[in-house]
This record gives C-alpha cells, sequence and structure tokens, in this order.
C-alpha cells in the first residue's frame, strides 16, 4: 500500500459543493464507485471520497463542505499537496443492460465517472434545493427533480438502477428494484479495513463497509 | 520494537502493512464470537478520535482454527490480545494459546472502555492469567486510574512478564446538528494525538514503580513520539490511530526517528531509552 502526495489543480464551486481536481500521477482511477481516502488539512483523519471524474491526467471529487474534514478539503488552493490512497473498496458492475443512474444529493459524487464508463445512460437525481441541483451539470443525460417531488418518483419498471444518495433513499430504491446495485456510506477512519469503524448490517451481520462494499446489492 | 496497537489493523486483509512492524497484535479475542456495537462506531475530534467497535472478533474457537493458522504464513511475530468478561475467561483463552508456537506473547486487554469490565482487578486477571499459560503476558492497563503505577507494580507482582501502555480512555463526541452523542453506543475510547501526554505520562509512571518491559502507546504519529516514549521509559512502542490515516506510517517513522537519533549524537534508539529519567541508559535487550 502507499500513499501518494498529490497537487490540487482546482477547487471549483458546483451550487453548494466543490470539485477538487487532484494531479492523477500514476494513481489508478479504480472502476466506478470505488473510493479514495483524501487527506484532510488539520485534521486526524483522512476522508473517504468516491472518484467523480477522471479527466485526463486528473482525478476529480464531488465534496459537500458539512464539516471540519470535508471544509478543510475545499478550502484547498491549486498547488497544495494533500496525500492520496487509494481506490479502494467494490465499486459497482457495469455489466448491465439497461442501466438508469440514480443519485441523490452528494450521492451524485459517482455518477458521472460511472455514467462514462456504461456510455452516458440515462439518469434521474433528486436534490432539495436549485442550488444543489446545479450539481446535476454533470451527469449526462440526466432527469432532475427537487423536493418535495422524490427521485424515486422517476424510476420505470425494467431498468437495472445503479444507485448512491441518502440511506432512505437508499431503503426506497430497494424497495422498488431488488436486483439494484446501491453505494452505501458510513463513517470510516481508514477505508482499508483496519479500523472496524464502517461496519454495517450485511446479510444479517455486521461487517466492514470499506471491505464488502461500498457498493452491495439491493437484495 | 514497533508493533501495532491491538484493534488498529487486520493483518489479514492488509499482510503488507503487518510485515511492516516488528510483531503483529492481534484484535482482541474473547470466549466467545462478539458482533460488536452498533453503528456508529467511529468518530473524529479534534485532536483524536473516538471509537466503540466493542471487541468484535469471532471467538477464540474460530480464531484458533481460522485466523492464526493464516496469520502465521505472514511470517511476523504474533501478540495475542486476550478479553474477556471475567478472570476465569481470560486464563480459559490463555490456556488455550499456551501450546500455539505461533503466538509469541500474550497481552491481556484488561482495560477496554466499551465493554463492562470484569469484576477482578487487573492484578486479578494477570494472577488467573499467569496459572494458565507460559507465554509471555502482557498487561494492556488503562490510564483512567488514580495511579497508574500502583496498577502496574500489582501486576507485576501477579505475574506479568510487561505492560502495555496505555488503552484508550473513555470520551464523548455530540453531533454538530442534533447535540446527540456522535456514536451510537455513547462514549467511546479516545485515541490520537490527544491521548499522548496522558500516555507518556504512565509510561514514565510505571517504568520508575515496576522493573518491567514496557510498549508504550498513544497517539504515536511521528519519530519523535517514538522518541519520547523510549525515553520515557517503553523498550517498544505501538501505532494505533496513526495507521488509519496513513498505512505507510511504519516505514515513514522508523525514517523519521533515524533523522531524530542522529540529530541528537544517538547511534541508536537504546541509547535514548529511559533518559528522561536521568539515569545511566540500559541497553535494550531486544
Amino acid at each position: 500500500m502507499r500513499r501518494e502526495r498529490r497537487s490540487v489543480v482546482a477547487n471549483e464551486p458546483v451550487g453548494p459543493y466543490t470539485l477538487l481536481r487532484v494531479e492523477r500521477g500514476a494513481l489508478d482511477p479504480g472502476v466506478p464507485g470505488q473510493f479514495f481516502m483524501l487527506e484532510a488539512p488539520g485534521r486526524v483523519l483522512p476522508r473517504a471520497m468516491s472518484l467523480c471524474l477522471a479527466p485526463a491526467r486528473e482525478l476529480a471529487f464531488l465534496i459537500d463542505p458539512i464539516g471540519p474534514g470535508t471544509r478543510s478539503l475545499c478550502a484547498l488552493e491549486p498547488g497544495e499537496v494533500l496525500a492520496i490512497f487509494g481506490p479502494l473498496g467494490n465499486g459497482f458492475r457495469v455489466d448491465v443492460e439497461r442501466p438508469l443512474l440514480v443519485g441523490g444529493g452528494i450521492g451524485v459524487a459517482p455518477l458521472p465517472y460511472l455514467s462514462e464508463a456504461l456510455g452516458r445512460p440515462a439518469a434521474v437525481l433528486g436534490f432539495r434545493s436549485d442550488w444543489h441541483a446545479e450539481a446535476a451539470e454533470l451527469v449526462p443525460n440526466a432527469r432532475v427533480c427537487v423536493e418535495p417531488t422524490l427521485v424515486t418518483e422517476l424510476i420505470p419498471d425494467g431498468v437495472d438502477v445503479l444507485a448512491c444518495g441518502p440511506e432512505p433513499m437508499l431503503e426506497a430504491v430497494r424497495r422498488l428494484a431488488s436486483d439494484a446495485q446501491l453505494a452505501w456510506e458510513a463513517p470510516m477512519a481508514c477505508g482499508y479495513g483496519a479500523c472496524y469503524g464502517c461496519a454495517v448490517e450485511i446479510g444479517g451481520e455486521l461487517k466492514r463497509l470499506c471491505v464488502e462494499g461500498p457498493v452491495l446489492n439491493a437484495a | 520494537m514497533l508493533l501495532n496497537a491491538s484493534g488498529c489493523l487486520d493483518a489479514l486483509t492488509t499482510p503488507e502493512v503487518a510485515r511492516s512492524l516488528d510483531a503483529f497484535v492481534t484484535k482482541t479475542v474473547t470466549p466467545l464470537p462478539r458482533d460488536g456495537n452498533a453503528p456508529v462506531r467511529i468518530a473524529e475530534t479534534d485532536v483524536g478520535m473516538l471509537n466503540s467497535i466493542g471487541l468484535a472478533n469471532p471467538g477464540i474457537d474460530l480464531f484458533l482454527s481460522r485466523s492464526l493458522p493464516r496469520l502465521a504464513k505472514l511470517e511476523v511475530p504474533i501478540w495475542v490480545s486476550v478479553g474477556g468478561f471475567a478472570a476465569d475467561e481470560y486464563a480459559e483463552i490463555c490456556s488455550r494459546l499456551d501450546d500455539q508456537a505461533e503466538v509469541a506473547a500474550i497481552e491481556l486487554n484488561v482495560s477496554c472502555p466499551n465493554v463492562d469490565s470484569a469484576a477482578q482487578s487487573a492484578a486479578q486477571i494477570v494472577a488467573t492469567a499467569r496459572l494458565a499459560t507460559r507465554k509471555q503476558l502482557w498487561a494492556k492497563l488503562s490510564p483512567a486510574v488514580p495511579e497508574i503505577a500502583e496498577v502496574g507494580r500489582a501486576a507485576q507482582e501477579a505475574g506479568a512478564d510487561g505492560l502495555s501502555l496505555v488503552n484508550t480512555i473513555r470520551g464523548l463526541k455530540l453531533d454538530d446538528r442534533t447535540l446527540e452523542p456522535a456514536l451510537g453506543p455513547g462514549a467511546g475510547g479516545l485515541s490520537g494525538p490527544a491521548l499522548k501526554p496522558i500516555a507518556l505520562a504512565a509510561v514514565h509512571a510505571c517504568y520508575r514503580a515496576t522493573a518491567l518491559p514496557i510498549v508504550g502507546m498513544g497517539g504515536v504519529q511521528t519519530g519523535r513520539d517514538v522518541l519520547d516514549f523510549v525515553a520515557a521509559g517503553a523498550q517498544h512502542v505501538a501505532l494505533g490511530t496513526v495507521l488509519f490515516a496513513d498505512p505507510d506510517a511504519p516505514s515513514r517513522i522508523r525514517d523519521e526517528l533515524a533523522v531524530e537519533l542522529e540529530a541528537r549524537g544517538l547511534r541508536q534508539l537504546a541509547d535514548a531509552h529511559a533518559v528522561a529519567h536521568g539515569a545511566p541508559s540500559p541497553v535494550l535487550t531486544t
């Protein structure tokens, strides 16, 4: 295992979120849905972020500045250096016939990279406000809804759902589409199976989301 | 010797990290399997982190049949951390580990802040476990006592071969939005840089009070931190929270330590041992 130190290329606002672009170097972008641990300046623990985009020579992460760690990541200036470690975990399977990407809020983060891998399939995205919905510009071919409309109202029958979003959204998607692939989130100290902090119930047992997921089958 | 703190590394998931240490300390093994505590299990604080994992482990039967044979193949000395809810539970596990050649040492976790503790004192647990095994017994103590040197001395009299200092100390964090405890179970064990001065004081006090070798741990992040623990009287140093942030920490810290020693004109780490006590430096034996 090797943490790499990488320079920030840019930190760009996307609605209330920030797109953190860093130099890729020799880092493998991994498969969509995998994540990286990003050093959060001034904090004890790194932050787990799924890859949002993999433009040439860059890796880009969509970050919601909701706490001290994510705020410090969003405040990084071009040229500043941070340690990156990844890709980690298990991403989405892309061998699906009728993909539909489903995202909610900051859960749209892994969908732009996933969309590229799947040839820009249809997407449905839900946000809490028009301002948050500006993040939809990152996802091609997306239908967008804003609360009180819920994204689950936009999911037709007969599609292969690949979803990321808040837990209530994923639970609702699970009820609609038992064969969906769902990307979950849990507080994570290490991201590589050392801390047992990200345990979630999988198949009736508490298991490490970073090792078993973060993308899990709905059923 | 550089080790990991128990519960801060899974050698079977990342064997390369375990191999970068001089010995691997397992997650605490209990008599029966434990799922651990309900999420949320970890939270960052300003200068540390809280955890409430709750001794999740497969239990001694599965540990012996499945984990230990695989750990042995790593060819890193294995220290097994042992837990229980009564002194005889510790003893039961120690007796089952006694004839396992792969086990280099046993660390008695008598101080987990996230589960109900045994009714017996640390010294009673050490004494009971001592009767059950010939293996090296290291007692891992909590700093949350009025006088840790007395606990260390009692552990020595009960037959401990060494002290592991220190375990996490109970702490609480409230969620920014709800002002409710950030961790599912409420409070958790505080680790990371916030713990270092407390751990250093414990090592310093127990070095003076006992003749036992000490594994120092608590907030070690850099080579300088290792030097501090050795100067305070530790013979070995363990890495905990830093491994979560940086799986390459062992090699980085060794490099930093070499620079620290050179800057001070010290030929080897042993030359720094216990210098905080002003005594002539004893030579490290391992």
